[in-house]
C-alpha cells in the first residue's frame, strides 16, 4: 500500500522551507505555552504525520453548512480537501454511494481509532423511532453513534447541529435534538450560524490542524475567537446607532445613508458571530452592510424570539424597557444621546447575561 | 409479477434486488431500489425519501413577513429560490406591488442561484458518474492541452498546466488518502472517456470548485451574504444610492460595478469551459441513450424570471410557463395552480395518511399526517430496512399529480416546453447541440439530454444576468432608485383573511407555496417542491414518477457498482430536504427514540 503523505511533506508541497517549518513549530510550542524544547516533539509529530481524516455525516439539515464550507476563500476549499485533512466521507461530494459508501466508514473508524474528526451538519430527529432521518435503512441517530464512538472529536457544523434551529423550532415536530443531547462522551465545538461564515469553518479546522488542540470555547462550546463578540460591538453602522441615526422604513432616507438597522428588528446587539468583522464571501458584505437587518442566526432558538422585524426589546424572551426608542428620538451628538445609548448597551448586556444563563438551564434539561 | 402501470411502463419485481442506500452526491437523503433481469437491465426501480423536516406546521401562527427566512432553510443548496417564492406567496395574498428595480434584482439573484447551481451541478455532484478520476493519471499532458485548445479559448490550457494537475493529483492519489474519491468506481467499463478528455474534466473540476465562490457574490452584495442572503416582502431589502452622502452604505457605483464584473467572469466560465466541457463529455457516451422516462410524455413548467414587474401572465415569463401531456407536443395546456382540480397531491404510498387516500387534495386543502408503516414484503425490520415493499407505504414524499398526470419537472421539461413553443432562445441551442452532436430531436429525452438542458440553461441564465443587470442600471439612470414599497408593510393595513400563491422555477424545477393568513399570522403553508414530482413515489392508479420511469430498462455493466443507477438519478438533481419537509397538522410526538 502506498505510504501516506504527512502534515510535513504537504507544507513542504506549498512551497515552505525545512528551516520555515522548524520555526513554526517553535512558534507553534511558544503559543501552546509549552518550553521551546518542545518545538522538536511538535515537528516530529507533524513529519510523521497523514492527513486528519474527517468523517462528514448529515443528519436533518438543508446542507447550506457544506455549500458555505465549499465557499471558503482563504484557505481554498479545493487546498483543504487535497491537501489539509482527508475527507473520506461526505455523501454530498463523495464519488461512491450506498455499500461502497459505508464500507469507509467502518474501515476509517477502525485504521483511525481515536485519530479522526466527525464533523456533523444537521441534527437527529427522535420521533418516528428515529426513522425520519434513515441512512442505510437505520436511523441517522446509529450511524452517528457508532462514528462518534471511535473520534477524537466532534464539530457541530451550523445551528441545527449547535442549538436544533429550523427544524427544532417551535412546535419542534420531528423532535429534532442538537449533537450535544446525543453524544455526551467526546468533545464538541459549536460552529453556529445559517450557515456559518464559510472562513470561519476553514478557520476552525486549520487551527486544529495547526495547533493540535481545540480552539479555546466559550461556556457555550463555541470558539471564543470567532464568537466573542456581538456583531453590534464591530459593526461599521455603530457611529450611527451612537448618534440615534436609525433607518425607521425600507428604503427610506435613512435606508439609503447606510443608519443603523436596530429599529428595524436587527439582532446585531445580542448576538455573538464574526459576520461584522470576518464578513461573508471572502470579506464582500454581511446582511447589515446589504441593508437587512441581522436575523441572529448563530443565537439558540433564534426562530422562536419573536418577529425578525421586532426591536430585541420587544421581543417575547426579553420583553423589557426600549430604552433605545429614546435614543432615536433625541437629536444626534447630544450629551444625553450619548447616555441614553450608554444604558441601551448596557441594558442589552445585562439580557445577554440572562439569556446565557437560560442556555445552561436548557442544557441541563 | 409484470404489471404495466397506467402511464405506460412495464415493472416487474421478480429478478434480483440491489439497494442504493444511502443515494450520496445529492442533497438530503435517498434510497434507491430496483429488481435487475438475468441480462442486468433494470426492470422495476423504487425511489423512497428518507427524510422530513416539518416546516409548513412549524410557520403556522408566524408573522408572514418571516416565512421567506423559514422557507430559504427548507434548502441550502437552492439558496434563496424558496424564499422568493415565499415574498410572492405573501405579496399576492396581500395584493403588494413591487418597484421596478426590485423584481430586477429578484431575478439578478434567481439568475445568479441557477447559474451557480447547475455548475456546481455538473461538476462536483454529477461529472464523477462520467469521469474517471484515477484514469486522468494515464493522460498525456500534450494530447490533453490540444484537446481543450480544440474545443475552447479558455486560457488555462497549456501542456504545463495539465502536467502541473496531473502530478498534483497524483501526489494526492500517491498519499493513499484519497478523501472523497475513496471507493469510486474507477476503471469501472461504463466509463468511456480517453485519459485525456479525463484529465481535462478533473482539472476543470478543481477550476470550477474555485471559481463558483465568485458566482454568488452577487448573493452578497444584494442580499448580504450566501448561503441564505435576506429578502423582503415589497422589494427587497438593499437600497440604491449612487449619488448623495451615504452612498457607501448602500448599493452604490462599487457595488454596481463589481456585480458586473462577476457577471462578465460568470458568462465567460460557463461559455468557455462548462458548456464545451458537457459537449466534448457528451460525444464520447451518445450511445448510452438511456433515462428518458417521463421527459417524452409528461413535463410542466410554472414559468419564471418574469420581464416587467407585477405581471404574472405567461407572456411576461422568460422562463415558459405550460404543460406537455401524452407525448403531444403539439398542445401546450395552461397551468393554473389556484385550480382545484388541476394540482394534487396522493398519499397512498407515502408516510403521510388521509381519510380517503384514492383521492388527492389540492395544496389549498392539504392534510399532512404522518404514518410510517412499512408493507408485509418489507425484509428487515422497521428500524433495519434491508429491502422495501413498495406495494405498500414507501416514501417521505407526496405523489403530487397534475390532472392525475405524474410530471416530471426541471431544466429538461422547461427546456422542451421551450422548444415546443418554438421560442428561439431555446429552440436554436438545442438545435445547436443535437447538430453538433449529430443526433436526432429524440435524444434529447434521455439522461445526457437533462444534463445537456442543464448547461444550455446555465449559459443562459449568466447572459440574462447582463440584461436584468443593464435594465437596473437603465432604470436607476432614468431617476428610479427604488428598491421597496411599504405601504402594506404594517400588518394592521392587512385583509382579516387573505390567500395567496407564489411559485418559481428552481434550478430543479417547479416550486409552488400555498399561504392563508388569518388576523396578520400565518393559518396554512403549504409547499409543493419539484423534487417532490420528480421523486414521487406511486399513485393509487399505479402512476410511477419520474425518478423511477427513468430508471427503467438501464443495462448495469456491473450489478455491483450503482454506476448507471447514479448517473439518471443525478441528472435530476434530487433535493429531498425539499421534497419531504411535510409534517403532521399538531406535530405531535409519536414514538420516541430513548437517549439516554
Amino acid at each position: 500500500m502506498a505510504t501516506t503523505e504527512t502534515f510535513y511533506e504537504v507544507m513542504r508541497r506549498q512551497g515552505i522551507s525545512r528551516r520555515s517549518f522548524l520555526k513554526y513549530c517553535s512558534l507553534t510550542a511558544t503559543a501552546l505555552g509549552l518550553a521551546p524544547s518542545f518545538a522538536g516533539t511538535i515537528a516530529n509529530a507533524m513529519e510523521t504525520k497523514p492527513r486528519t481524516p474527517v468523517i462528514w455525516l448529515h443528519g436533518l439539515e438543508c446542507t447550506c453548512c457544506s455549500e458555505s464550507f465549499i465557499r471558503s476563500a482563504h484557505p481554498l476549499v479545493s487546498d483543504v480537501v487535497l491537501s489539509m485533512i482527508s475527507l473520506d466521507y461526505d455523501d454530498v461530494i463523495m464519488a461512491s454511494a450506498g455499500h461502497q459508501a459505508e464500507a469507509i466508514l467502518d474501515e476509517i473508524r477502525h485504521k483511525y481509532k481515536g485519530n479522526y474528526i466527525l464533523a456533523v451538519e444537521g441534527n437527529v430527529p427522535l420521533n418516528q423511532d428515529g426513522m425520519s432521518c434513515i441512512i442505510g435503512g437505520r436511523p441517522f441517530i446509529e450511524q452517528l453513534r457508532e462514528v462518534a464512538a471511535d473520534c477524537q472529536a466532534i464539530i457541530a457544523w451550523g445551528s441545527c447541529a449547535s442549538w436544533g434551529c429550523v427544524q427544532a423550532a417551535h412546535p419542534n415536530p420531528t423532535q429534532a435534538v442538537p449533537i450535544h443531547q446525543v453524544i455526551h462522551d467526546k468533545p464538541i465545538i459549536k460552529v453556529p450560524g445559517c450557515p456559518p461564515i464559510a472562513e470561519v469553518m476553514t478557520g476552525v479546522i486549520t487551527y486544529m490542524l495547526t495547533f493540535e488542540r481545540i480552539p479555546e470555547l466559550d461556556r457555550q462550546g463555541r470558539p471564543k475567537m470567532f464568537y466573542g463578540q456581538r456583531i453590534h460591538d464591530k459593526c461599521y453602522r455603530r457611529p450611527h446607532f451612537d448618534a440615534g441615526q436609525f433607518v425607521e422604513n425600507w428604503d427610506d432616507e435613512g435606508a439609503r445613508k447606510g443608519f443603523c438597522l436596530y429599529k428595524m428588528g436587527c439582532k446585531g446587539p445580542t448576538t455573538y458571530n464574526a459576520c461584522s468583522t470576518v464578513r461573508w464571501n471572502n470579506g464582500v458584505s454581511f446582511p447589515i452592510q446589504s441593508g437587512h437587518g441581522c436575523i441572529g442566526c448563530s443565537e439558540d432558538g433564534f426562530w422562536d424570539k419573536g418577529s425578525f422585524y421586532d426591536h430585541v426589546t420587544d421581543t417575547r424572551v426579553f420583553g423589557i424597557e426600549a430604552n433605545a426608542d429614546r435614543v432615536g428620538i433625541a437629536a444626534a451628538g447630544t450629551v444625553g444621546v450619548a447616555v441614553a445609548a450608554h444604558a441601551a448597551a448596557s441594558a442589552i448586556h445585562r439580557i445577554k447575561q440572562r439569556a446565557g444563563e437560560h442556555h445552561e438551564e436548557n442544557d441541563q434539561a | 409479477m409484470s404489471v404495466q402501470t397506467p402511464n405506460g411502463f412495464q415493472l416487474d419485481n421478480a429478478g434480483r434486488r440491489i439497494v442504493v442506500d444511502p443515494v450520496t452526491r445529492i442533497e438530503g437523503h435517498m434510497r434507491c431500489e430496483v429488481n435487475l433481469d438475468e441480462n442486468n437491465v433494470i426492470r422495476n426501480a423504487v425511489s423512497t425519501g428518507t427524510m422530513w423536516r416539518g416546516l409548513e406546521v412549524i410557520l403556522r401562527g408566524r408573522d408572514p413577513r418571516d416565512a421567506w427566512a423559514f422557507t430559504e432553510r427548507i434548502c441550502g443548496v437552492c439558496t434563496g429560490t424558496h424564499a422568493l417564492t415565499s415574498v410572492r406567496a405573501v405579496e399576492d395574498a396581500l395584493g403588494i406591488a413591487i418597484p421596478e428595480n426590485a423584481n430586477s434584482i429578484r431575478n439578478i439573484m434567481q439568475l445568479t442561484l441557477q447559474a451557480h447551481d447547475h455548475l456546481v451541478h455538473f461538476y462536483h455532484l454529477h461529472a464523477l458518474d462520467w469521469v474517471d478520476v484515477v484514469s486522468a493519471l494515464q493522460a498525456d499532458p500534450k494530447a490533453t492541452s490540444a484537446l481543450a485548445q480544440s474545443i475552447s479559448d479558455w486560457p488555462l490550457s497549456s501542456p504545463g498546466y495539465f502536467r502541473d494537475v496531473q502530478n498534483r493529483i497524483k501526489r494526492f492519489v500517491d498519499s493513499g488518502q484519497l478523501g472523497p474519491f475513496m471507493n469510486g468506481y474507477w476503471g469501472s467499463p461504463a466509463y468511456k472517456l480517453p485519459p485525456e478528455a479525463n484529465l481535462m474534466a478533473v482539472t476543470h473540476y478543481l477550476e470550477a470548485l474555485d471559481f463558483q465562490k465568485e458566482i454568488v457574490k452577487i448573493h452578497t452584495i444584494y442580499g448580504g451574504k450566501n448561503p441564505h442572503p435576506n429578502w423582503l416582502v415589497g422589494g427587497v431589502p438593499c437600497a440604491i444610492n449612487v449619488h448623495d452622502t451615504g452612498a457607501v452604505g448602500a448599493v452604490n457605483m462599487e457595488r454596481l460595478n463589481l456585480v458586473s464584473s462577476i457577471i462578465d467572469r460568470t458568462i465567460e466560465f460557463i461559455d468557455k469551459v462548462y458548456i464545451p466541457d458537457l459537449l466534448a463529455i457528451a460525444s464520447f457516451y451518445k450511445d448510452w441513450t438511456y433515462g428518458g422516462g417521463l421527459s417524452s410524455q409528461a413535463v410542466m413548467s410554472y414559468g419564471d424570471i418574469p420581464d416587467r414587474a407585477n405581471d404574472n401572465s405567461a407572456e411576461n415569463q422568460m422562463l415558459p410557463r405550460g404543460a406537455i401531456v401524452n407525448g403531444n407536443l403539439a398542445e401546450i395546456h395552461d397551468v393554473d395552480l389556484r385550480d382545484p382540480e388541476q394540482i394534487q397531491e396522493f398519499v397512498a404510498h407515502s408516510w403521510f395518511t388521509y381519510k380517503d387516500e384514492s383521492r388527492g387534495l389540492h395544496p389549498w386543502d392539504g392534510v399532512t399526517e404522518p404514518n410510517f408503516v412499512l408493507g408485509p414484503n418489507t425484509r428487515g425490520s422497521k428500524t433495519r430496512i434491508e429491502e422495501i415493499d413498495e406495494a405498500a407505504k414507501y416514501s417521505w414524499i407526496k405523489a403530487p399529480r397534475w390532472r392525475g398526470h405524474a410530471m416530471e419537472v426541471g431544466p429538461l421539461a422547461r427546456w422542451v416546453i421551450g422548444y415546443a413553443k418554438g421560442i428561439p432562445e431555446f429552440k436554436e441551442p438545442v438545435e445547436k447541440v443535437l447538430t453538433d452532436l449529430q443526433l436526432p430531436v429524440s435524444a434529447l429525452f434521455s439522461t445526457l439530454g437533462r444534463t445537456a438542458a442543464r448547461g444550455l440553461e446555465g449559459s443562459w441564465a449568466a447572459h440574462k444576468l447582463r440584461y436584468f443587470q443593464d435594465k437596473l442600471m437603465a432604470n436607476i439612470k432614468a431617476g428610479d432608485s427604488s428598491t421597496a414599497n411599504t405601504e402594506r408593510w404594517d400588518p394592521k393595513t392587512w385583509p382579516k383573511e387573505a390567500r395567496g400563491v407564489g411559485t418559481t422555477e428552481a434550478p430543479r424545477g417547479a416550486l409552488g407555496h400555498w399561504i392563508v393568513i388569518k388576523e396578520g399570522k400565518i393559518d396554512n403553508y403549504q409547499a409543493v417542491v419539484p423534487t417532490t414530482w420528480n421523486g414521487s413515489p406511486r399513485d393509487p392508479a399505479g402512476n410511477i414518477g419520474a425518478f423511477e420511469a427513468a430508471l427503467l430498462n438501464t443495462p448495469l455493466v456491473n450489478a455491483e457498482e450503482p454506476l448507471e443507477i447514479l448517473r439518471t438519478l443525478h441528472s435530476f438533481d434530487p433535493c429531498l430536504a425539499c421534497s419531504t419537509h411535510i409534517m403532521s397538522p399538531d406535530g405531535e410526538e409519536l414514538t420516541r427514540v430513548k437517549v439516554r
